[in-house]
């Protein structure tokens, strides 16, 4: 077994792990979280072409896993992210607040679970594996969020058993057709014909469910807004994030010559409409928490908003670049935003926005964690969201796209609305009629605010390391490596 | 040396930050010490840098922080104006806000964020490229914020929000105009400017006014000044940043390096991009005079001041002759001391005696005199009479519009000084000719109190603003220096 197949291995091992050690399964992180760390980073680094055949089976039969840029690049941010997340959950446990131990204990293994999900599906090449890790990530995504609200889940299990249902029947329709699933060999082979085009809607409709792409995006705020703020910021940073992987896989590699462009207009067209609305319903909310979940929904409007950009570009590779970046810069921007949510409202009177009063002064690390992510998801410089919108707005204005111009630039104005309207308020004097500082209980020292100002951090600094991030996303994009990979098989 | 130079002068301040962030608020004597301690270490940086550069060296770093968008530090004369300004100045501002706060609250908070912004001001300044400039230029937003709502209240986070919507919609239009215009060129290096040929009039004239619309909002162009009367609920050492050297300038600087180093004057000319600019300064200038002149209160009346006056700068710099220019050049030095003495003096006569209304000012002058006397200094300059240093930025701008063919400018410029003086003089009249309210301290009273520290300040920029209009023909002064600047390529 090579890295790759270790990526996801691991997380497995860890997950049967903290099954067996139940309550003091928690310290495993302190392990799996440098190993994940220093294994993606070795991922990133490789040379291009490693691939790994699983079982050493020849395709059409076996699976491949191959590390291409946006797998080397979701991965790395995946290993820090989910880290740095498992790290913070151990300062500040996830349901501690009931005192609730069961949900404690399970946070753990659905952490490895979607660790080991995520993995496997940035990675993987075949579409029947991949519903297995979108089966993965779903599973553990839903009981996640019932740590927070069962009716919520349970809307989200609905939902998300429909989208994989309509996903498995795009694959059974393609195996029938073509005889394989490997992204690779069905680029060589497609064809334009009523089967292929159905398997194509059914698959992509039922991904946009898991993207939480406008308007198939109901069941996220809830779902999100509700959860343990841990739980939170795994499920926007990572859950959402593999529908949209594996919608790449099937638009730009298998399927480039199927997608037209009206179609692909159709996807920018929900991306922009999804900028816009999560962003107007994001600054109606009251409440932090579904405030940044509704984020969540503007932000993943972007990754569908390059789709036409990538593929009317004439050297696409920076607006591909700008979609990969947009993509990691999120998954960080965000998880540290959802973990600083979380520390905030527990020092804060209540849940709402105006209860954020005084934060400034009480936890000014947590408020500059929620601070710097705010300007990543504005996509204000310096951060990784201002690369990526950079990369964006160039491109589209290049090909005079300029209604997805607008929608980036008015986009990033709305995100500053209701982002700084937070902000602001944790600026505001100590409200009044709230219960005075001393009755909310300790508030949080330096140690718990660590994780999301990492977090955060990392976000800015992305910003200064945009060549070498463009270049690693370029590697084996899929215009440039027509045909299909032959990994060498052991004899 | 020669590389890092830039990189010194943007790291200092970012140290000055972080030990201001990190010490808890009870350090406060360490924190003062760390921010003076920069602020000059800093001025001895730019002492040497500015020898070195007359002498002819050009100071660069260069960092690819995207493929084919390089993000540049260059050192060149006209980036060294700027740079001396803001140093010194914020070294002042630094002994004032010491003084001015004592032991407030937030005050870590405060002199972190202060520090930031110097370090944004500073990389604006010497920003090499568009792109460059636009990452400084929204740093300097960032970071200006939670220096405008320090204070937490209602008025100062409406300030701040008013502040944030300008200002981000002004920025968006900048960076829409920039990658518009790289699309079409490629990277916009300052030192070598784009050519522009071939590409159609229309679109240079959209890209131009997206730019300087977004750069307007923070030079307070009119309509674009709303934020900037707002924005006086700040604490008194941020308004005189603000007014003085930082945001206000930012944008002033970015409008000349666009009209001179990114479209070049033939083309803004053969454009006819240069004469509506200069209107919309003239008005500009008139309109906040005679709002001025409607204020009762003292920080209002100066900041609708200030609109009127950074537009001085605009107007130079989109007259197109050698004078002219340099007259607007040098008012960006020029009106920053100028200013900054203005509103510190405003900030500690409401510290000392709680003088907020231009009504209560009587007799503040026997009470207050050095601070009065520096007012003075400020006001006279601010109506450009000799030998202030508002005087030669005034003759130069007329002169200016002389030889551009703009005579009606001249009319303008008499105006607007007549305005000012209707503005400025009953002030000094109240404070110098009137007597104290009988409910005033007494002046003994007062001396028990004083903070020198809170006068300083204000005293030597006073005297600077002085020395740079009766010195202005000696090498190093601002003038000779903008000369320098005007002799080495703005004329071309």
């Amino acid at each position: 077994m090579n890295l790759l197949g270790l990526l996801v291995a691991v997380p497995l091992g860890f997950m049967v792990a903290a099954l067996l050690l139940r309550g003091s399964g928690r310290w495993l992180i302190l392990a799996a979280a440098p190993v994940m760390a220093g294994l993606a980073l070795w991922l990133a680094l490789l040379p291009p072409g490693t691939t790994l055949l699983v079982g050493n089976w020849d395709l059409p039969l076996g699976i491949l896993l191959r590390a291409d840029g946006v797998a080397r690049l979701m991965v790395l941010a995946g290993a820090l992210v989910i880290g740095a997340i498992g790290l913070h959950a151990l300062v500040d446990p996830p349901g501690g607040n009931d005192g609730g131990a069961a949900t404690a204990e399970t946070f753990w293994p659905l952490l490895y679970l979607m660790w080991a999900g995520a993995n496997a599906g940035f990675l993987t090449t075949d579409l029947f594996n991949l519903y297995v890790t979108l089966e993965m990530v779903s599973l553990a995504a839903v009981a996640l969020a019932a740590m927070g609200s069962l009716a919520a889940a349970l809307r989200y299990f609905m939902i998300a058993m429909l989208g994989s249902l309509a996903y498995l029947l795009g694959v059974a329709l393609l195996v029938a057709n073509y005889n394989t699933v490997d992204v690779t060999l069905l680029a060589q082979v497609a064809r334009l014909d009523l089967a292929t085009v159905m398997a194509l809607g059914l698959m992509t409709a039922g991904l946009l469910i898991k993207a939480a792409l406008f308007p198939m995006h109901g069941w996220l705020p809830p779902a999100h807004a509700a959860a343990p703020a841990p739980a939170s910021a795994l499920l926007s940073a990572i859950a959402v994030k593999l529908g949209f992987v594996i919608l790449l896989r099937l638009w730009f590699e298998a399927f480039p010559a199927i997608t037209g462009s009206a179609a692909l207009h159709v996807l920018g067209g929900l991306g922009a409409a999804a900028v816009i609305y999560g962003s107007i319903q994001a600054m109606r909310q009251d409440r932090l928490k579904p405030l940044v979940a509704y984020s969540t929904v503007a932000q993943v409007g972007y990754l569908f908003l390059a789709f036409p950009l990538v593929a009317g570009a004439v050297e696409p590779s920076s607006a591909w670049a700008g979609m990969t970046l947009h993509g990691v810069a999120h998954m960080l921007a965000k998880a540290a935003m959802f973990l600083a949510a979380g520390l905030m409202l527990k020092a804060a009177a209540g849940d709402r926005i105006a209860d954020l009063g005084g934060l400034a002064q009480a936890m000014p690390l947590t408020v500059t964690a929620f601070g710097l992510a705010a300007v990543s998801l504005m996509g204000l410089p310096p951060s990784g969201g201002f690369t990526a919108k950079f990369l964006l707005l160039s491109a589209a204005i290049e090909q005079g796209a300029f209604l997805y111009a607008g929608v980036l630039v008015v986009g990033g104005l709305l995100a500053a609305v209701y982002l700084f309207r937070a902000l602001s308020a944790c600026f505001a004097p100590l409200a009044g009629a709230g219960p005075d500082t001393a009755s909310r209980g300790p508030v949080t020292g330096g140690v718990k605010a660590v994780a999301p100002l990492a977090l955060a951090g990392l976000a800015i600094v992305m910003g200064f390391a945009g060549t070498a991030l463009v270049d690693v996303s370029a590697i084996e994009v899929p215009w440039a490596t027509p045909t299909v990979i032959q990994p060498e098989v052991a004899p | 040396m020669m590389t890092f130079a830039p990189l010194l002068l943007v790291f200092l301040p970012l140290v000055a930050a972080a030990v201001s962030f990190a010490l808890p608020e009870r350090l406060s004597s360490w924190r003062n010490a760390a921010n003076l301690g920069v602020a000059f270490t800093k001025l001895l940086v730019v002492a040497y840098l500015l020898n070195a550069t007359e002498a002819g060296l050009v100071f660069e770093w260069r960092y690819e922080f995207l493929p084919d968008n390089d993000l540049v530090l260059r050192l060149d004369k006209l980036a060294l104006l700027f740079v001396t300004l803001s140093v010194f100045l914020w070294l002042m501002t630094t002994i004032y806000a010491i003084a001015y706060f004592d032991r407030g609250p937030n005050l870590s908070r405060f002199f972190g964020f202060f520090n930031l912004c110097v370090l944004a001001a500073t990389g604006v300044a010497m920003s090499g490229t568009a792109i460059t400039f636009f990452l400084f230029y929204e740093l300097l937003t960032l970071a200006t914020w939670p220096l405008v709502a320090h204070k937490g209240d209602d008025k100062s986070l409406r300030a701040g929000r008013i502040y944030l919507s300008y200002t981000l919609a002004g920025s968006v239009a900048f960076l829409a105009g920039i990658l518009w215009l790289q699309s079409l060129v490629g990277a916009i290096e300052f030192a070598a400017p784009p050519d522009l040929t071939g590409i159609p009039a229309l679109t240079l004239t959209l890209i131009f006014i997206l730019c300087i619309g977004g750069l307007g909002v923070k030079a307070a162009i009119f309509p674009l000044h709303g934020w900037l009367p707002e924005a006086m609920a700040a604490p008194a050492p941020v308004s005189a940043l603000l007014h003085a050297v930082a945001v206000v300038k930012a944008g002033a600087f970015g409008i000349v390096r666009m009209i001179y180093d990114v479209y070049g004057i033939g083309t803004v000319a053969d454009l006819g991009l240069g004469l509506p600019l200069a209107a919309l300064a003239s008005v500009t200038i008139l309109y906040g005079s005679v709002r001025a002149l409607m204020q009762t209160d003292l920080k209002k009346r100066l900041a609708y001041s200030t609109v009127s006056q950074v537009s001085y700068i605009i107007l130079g710099a989109s007259l197109i002759g050698p004078y002219a220019v340099i007259g607007g050049l040098v008012h960006l030095v020029h009106q920053g001391i100028m200013k900054i003495t203005l509103f510190m003096c405003a900030g500690a006569l409401a510290n000392r005696m709680g003088i907020k209304a231009i009504a209560d000012l009587d007799g503040a002058g026997r009470l207050m005199p050095v601070t009065m006397a520096a007012f003075s200094v400020g006001a006279l300059g601010m109506i450009g009479l000799p030998p202030v240093a508002g005087f030669i930025s005034k003759w130069y701008l007329g002169i200016g519009a002389l030889q551009s063919d703009a005579a009606w400018v001249v009319a303008v410029l008499a105006g607007s000084s007549l305005l000012n003086a209707a503005y400025f003089l009953p002030l000094l009249y109240r404070a110098w000719l009137l007597p104290p309210p009988a409910d005033r301290p007494a002046i003994r009273e007062l001396a028990t109190t004083r903070d020198r520290m809170l006068i300083l300040p204000a005293a030597v920029t006073a005297l600077v603003s002085l020395g740079a209009g009766i010195f202005a023909s000696l090498p190093f002064s601002p003038l000779a220096w903008v000369t320098l600047i005007a002799e080495g390529g703005y004329l071309r």
